[in-house]
């Protein structure tokens, strides 16, 4: 069954609606690769074996009996921690929610089953999504499956905070995985495993259903390990939902038409400030050789100075936390999830069980946001935080007046080894500097392999461009995939060690 | 020293919508604990709240109704604070753009300014054992029901200045708000809570005293006990020359006083910000338009109507608006042709009487507007008595009917007949000699107990203007 691992949605499709192979067949395939490796990596905080059978079964019974099937009708998909899957454990990585079995399903849950999804598990992440590295998970670090290729014995971090989703699509868990975005936890993780990772536009894809870190940030978004399987991984979530206020009425959800389309004639900036100090130099070599490799695809390639993303990081650390202290308030022992029973009065319940429940990171990021919203405070954190904000937003405006989309590196350094920064959280933030500024703005960006290290760890590039451009993105990113070949290449020791 | 009260009131409405604000959950009072409650209005994690547009019109019709600035664009806040009854541990309120602003009701002629009246959501209610609070309480239950009930919190200006003049104003608001049909005013379901800001200042001082806010008051007339107290406790405290604190105090109705609430209760920073799950409320003129006009016509409206068109007293009048019902009722009437004093008088006198004896609405009776119009008519046109009028009118409210067939059925129509009543007449005084005798020996008192003997005689049919006519020939 090893030549199931590894295979693209339309392959995989493909040989299912051909008969030459059953739904069933490539889920244990999935799951057998999952028992016997997760171990080793831990990108699952809870395997679906059951539900991933009973949805194979309904497949194959839709194969036989000649249904239309649906997008992802067959494919193993992972969802992370924070996504609601009714009846089953939805943690978000936390001792606080490590019993919290939510009664509903998001609505990218049921809209990748209403698509015929399998579900084979929920992964781990950094607790809350607070994190670059899926260290800060409260059960277990993720390992980045990439340590296992020979690195010198290296445990290196698959990134954060989607690194069980991201870790899943690396390691041929899960064909795709869904993971959320706050301020690059797919994008950074994609870059650090070698595969591609999506923040949609705000408001493209319904938030109901995804616990809350910050919720004006906060993005559901595909990881996978070609830019189809991504693009096909979106068109079946993305669309207006009822029950997210902030979601966008009707977009454009067809990503698939254009996508093999040249490229020709595209104007792509180049982020001065995001390609110097602060970024490895084998980085900026090898995003200087992907801008080599879009002129010769015919794009035309300029330089654009953004000077207001300096900003970025300060002004995402104040609202994103003031989100979160009002957000996570709600894990307070009363109604659901952990409670200290020993208290004997509201008040030390609601500290033993937070003191018990959350771990130092997420407490830190509370205590941020609390102080940010108090009064006397306001204006100069959370207000001021916002004006910045706008001024990042019209700079972006400015710059995609000029161009159709932005260039950078995903991340100033390729995957860290465990540790490395855990005793710094300034060090540690400073991993999201290129990833921040979409989430500010609202746009979409897309992460994608372009090249290795010398060490032969994947090095990830990122493209943004205007709000609801998600589908010409995916057409940039796939254009460069088809003329290069970093693209699904997952870890080879692992599959051969299938 | 003489001083000025100035009171402030802060009232919560219920938006009687059939939904919650965010939810698709029922509102409706009572219920089994946690029986109309869902994700959403439990907060559970992931959920996000959707806006109830009924709510948003609902409140641009009462502040239609207040005569307030309906905003142009209004957003929603969270407000943080832990308490158990509290899902998310923030309530989402309107903190600085709210839905209506700078209004005013009018009582007796005087104008109350509203300062602004904003949307929120109610929180759950908490039962506790072993104790009155959650403070040393053995253990505490939550219902969640009315998390999520639609709020309207009506701010007044410090423009009130006793506690007869705060019953009034509340009364006329819970009245606008049954008129415009957007709120029961129950106070014993807490449809309808009123918190209270009271401060003294000495006569002639432009500057507001120390404001003192008084909580837990569950009727109208609590509140003007708990101010009336508040008033005198300030006065003694003020004369002694000490300084009123800055605080929250709770009425106490068993004792009639108020207290200090615990510092530690109070004692909140809120960190208002922007709820990011909603996005800001942009309200469509037209709609507004389209809004005011589905309004009745106010109270006060028809109160200078009632005067200055149809003759009432002010105080007919009040009564009158008091109860939309009645207003209504009474407007129906008018409108068949009925004289307005008459119909006045039924609705206010022996109407009001059966509701309140039967604790009935006016709804929950037979008797019709057309009703009304034929038993004026018929005692105006002297076929009824006034207390064999009393008789149909009890029918009408029971059973129903037209006055004519209870009038015939019941045989209550007029004695008139001048021949007839004679005998009758005639008998009641050769019946009771001594009295004939008293009347000639001068007192004329006893003509009284002569027509009393013959309406008994009658069964109070017959025309009281003809058995005086018939007692003036008799006793000659
Ligand atoms: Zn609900």
């Amino acid at each position: 069954m090893k030549e199931l691992i590894g295979k693209s949605i339309s392959k995989l499709q493909e040989l299912l609606a051909s008969k030459q192979v059953k739904a069933k067949e490539v889920c244990d395939a999935h799951l057998n690769h999952i028992d016997r490796l997760d171990k080793e990596i831990f990108a699952f905080n809870t395997v679906t074996h059951g539900l991933a059978r009973k949805q194979a079964e309904l497949v194959d019974q839709q194969i036989a009996a000649g249904d239309k099937l649906g997008k992802l009708a067959g494919i193993p998909i992972a969802l992370k921690d924070n996504i609601c899957l009714q009846g089953y454990p939805t943690t978000c990585s936390s001792k606080i929610l490590a019993n919290f079995m939510p009664p509903y399903d998001a609505t990218v849950t049921k809209r990748l089953f209403e698509q015929g999804a399998v579900c084979v598990g929920k992964t781990n992440m950094d607790e809350f999504a607070m994190g670059s590295s899926t260290e800060n998970s409260a059960f277990k670090p993720t390992l980045n499956p990439w340590s296992l290729m020979g690195n010198g014995n290296k445990k290196l971090v698959p990134g954060g905070s989607s690194g069980g989703s991201t870790a899943s699509v690396a390691a041929g868990f899960s064909t795709v995985a869904l993971g959320s975005d706050t301020g690059g936890s797919i994008r950074q993780p994609a870059s650090f495993c070698g595969v591609v990772g999506m923040k949609p536009t705000y408001g493209l894809v319904s938030r109901f259903g995804l616990v809350a870190f910050a919720s004006s940030l906060d993005q559901i978004g595909p990881l996978g390990r070609t830019t189809e399987d991504v693009a096909i991984t979106l068109s079946a979530i993305a669309g207006h939902d009822s029950h997210d206020s902030t979601s966008l009425p009707e977009p454009k959800v067809d990503f698939l038409s254009d996508l093999k389309k040249p490229i020709k004639g595209l104007r792509l900036g180049i982020i001065s400030e995001l390609l110097g100090e602060g970024i490895e130099a084998e980085i900026q070599e090898a995003i200087k050789k992907a801008i080599e490799t879009y002129r010769s695809l015919g794009a035309k390639c300029d330089q654009v100075s953004m000077p207001n993303l300096k900003h970025a990081l300060p002004v995402y650390y104040i609202i994103a936390t003031a989100e979160a202290s009002a957000n996570l308030a709600r894990y307070d022992g009363v109604r659901y999830g952990l409670r200290d029973k020993e208290s004997k009065d509201v008040l030390s319940m609601y500290y033993k069980t937070r003191q018990a429940g959350f771990g130092a990171e997420v407490k830190r990021r509370i205590m941020l946001g609390t102080f940010a919203l108090s009064t006397g405070y306001y204006d100069a954190y959370y207000k001021k935080a916002q004006q910045v904000r706008q001024l990042i937003k019209n700079e972006f405006d400015q710059a995609f007046q000029k161009f159709d989309l932005l260039i950078c590196p995903t991340s100033p350094s390729v995957a860290f080894e465990f540790g490395a920064k855990t005793s710094d959280p300034l060090s540690m933030y400073l991993s999201d500097i290129a990833t921040i500024p979409a989430n500010l703005a609202g746009i979409p960006a897309v992460s994608l392999p372009c090249s290795f290290d010398k060490q032969g760890l994947p090095i990830g590039l990122q493209l943004m461009g205007p709000a609801l451009s998600d589908a010409k993105l995916l057409q940039a990113a796939f254009a460069f995939e088809s003329t290069t070949n970093f693209d699904n290449q997952p870890p080879p020791a692992l599959l051969t060690k299938v | 020293m003489k001083y000025e009260t100035v009171i402030g009131l802060e009232v919560h409405a219920q938006l009687k919508t059939k939904s919650k604000i965010f939810c698709g959950c029922p509102t409706d009072f009572g219920g089994a604990p946690n029986d109309h409650v869902c994700p959403v209005c439990l907060g559970m994690p992931g959920v996000l709240p959707v806006l109830n547009k009924r709510v948003v019109e609902f409140a641009i019709k009462t502040g239609i109704a207040l005569n307030c600035e309906i905003a142009h664009t209004t957003k929603f806040d969270r407000k943080n604070y832990f308490y158990p009854d509290l899902p998310k541990d923030y309530q989402i309120s309107q903190y600085d753009q709210p839905i209506c602003n700078t209004g005013h009701l009018t009582i007796k002629g005087r104008k109350i300014r509203i300062h602004r009246a904003h949307l929120e959501e109610d929180a759950g209610k908490l039962v506790h054992a072993g104790a009155a609070g959650l403070h040393g309480s053995d253990y505490s239950l939550v219902d969640y029901n009315r998390t999520g009930v639609p709020l309207l919190e009506i701010v007044s200006e410090p423009d009130i200045e006793s506690p007869e003049e705060a019953r009034q104003y509340l009364t006329e608001l819970r009245n606008i708000l049954r008129y415009i049909d957007v709120c029961d005013g129950n106070l014993e379901e807490g449809s309808f809570r009123c918190d209270a800001n009271v401060s003294l200042r000495p006569e002639g001082q432009k500057e507001l005293g120390t404001k003192v806010e008084i909580k837990n008051m569950n009727s109208f007339r609590a509140v003007q006990r708990a101010l009336q107290y508040e008033i005198e406790r300030q006065i003694i405290a003020l004369d002694k020359g000490e300084r009123i604190a800055q605080e929250t105090r709770l009425w106490n109705e068993a004792t009639g006083d108020t207290h200090p609430m615990r510092s530690k209760e109070e004692a909140h920073d809120y960190r208002y910000f922007p709820e990011p799950d909603l996005v800001p409320l942009v309200i469509d003129r037209n709609w507004v338009s389209e809004i005011e006009k589905t309004l009745p016509e106010l109270p006060e409206s028809r109160r200078r109507r009632y005067v200055d068109e149809q003759g009432l007293s002010a105080d007919d009048a009040l009564v009158l608006t008091e109860s939309f019902e009645l207003a209504n009722f009474f407007d129906s009437t008018l409108k068949l042709g009925a004289p307005a004093k008459q119909i006045s008088n039924f609705l206010l006198g022996p109407i009001t009487a059966y509701l309140n004896e039967e604790k009935l609405e006016l709804a929950q009776t037979k008797v019709t507007p057309e009703n009304m119009r034929d038993l004026v008519g018929a005692v105006t046109s002297n076929v009824l008595s006034s207390t064999t009028a009393k008789q149909v009118l009890t029918e009408l409210l029971q059973n129903g009917g037209s006055v004519k067939d209870i009038i015939d059925k019941k045989g209550l129509a007029q004695i008139s007949d001048e021949a007839g009543l004679k005998d009758i007449v005639s008998k009641v005084l050769a019946d009771n000699p001594s009295q004939v005798e008293e009347f000639r020996s001068g007192k004329t008192k006893v003509r009284q107990f002569f027509l009393g003997e013959t309406m008994k005689a009658t069964k109070g049919k017959a025309n009281p203007q003809v058995i005086n006519k018939l007692l003036d020939e008799l006793l000659a």
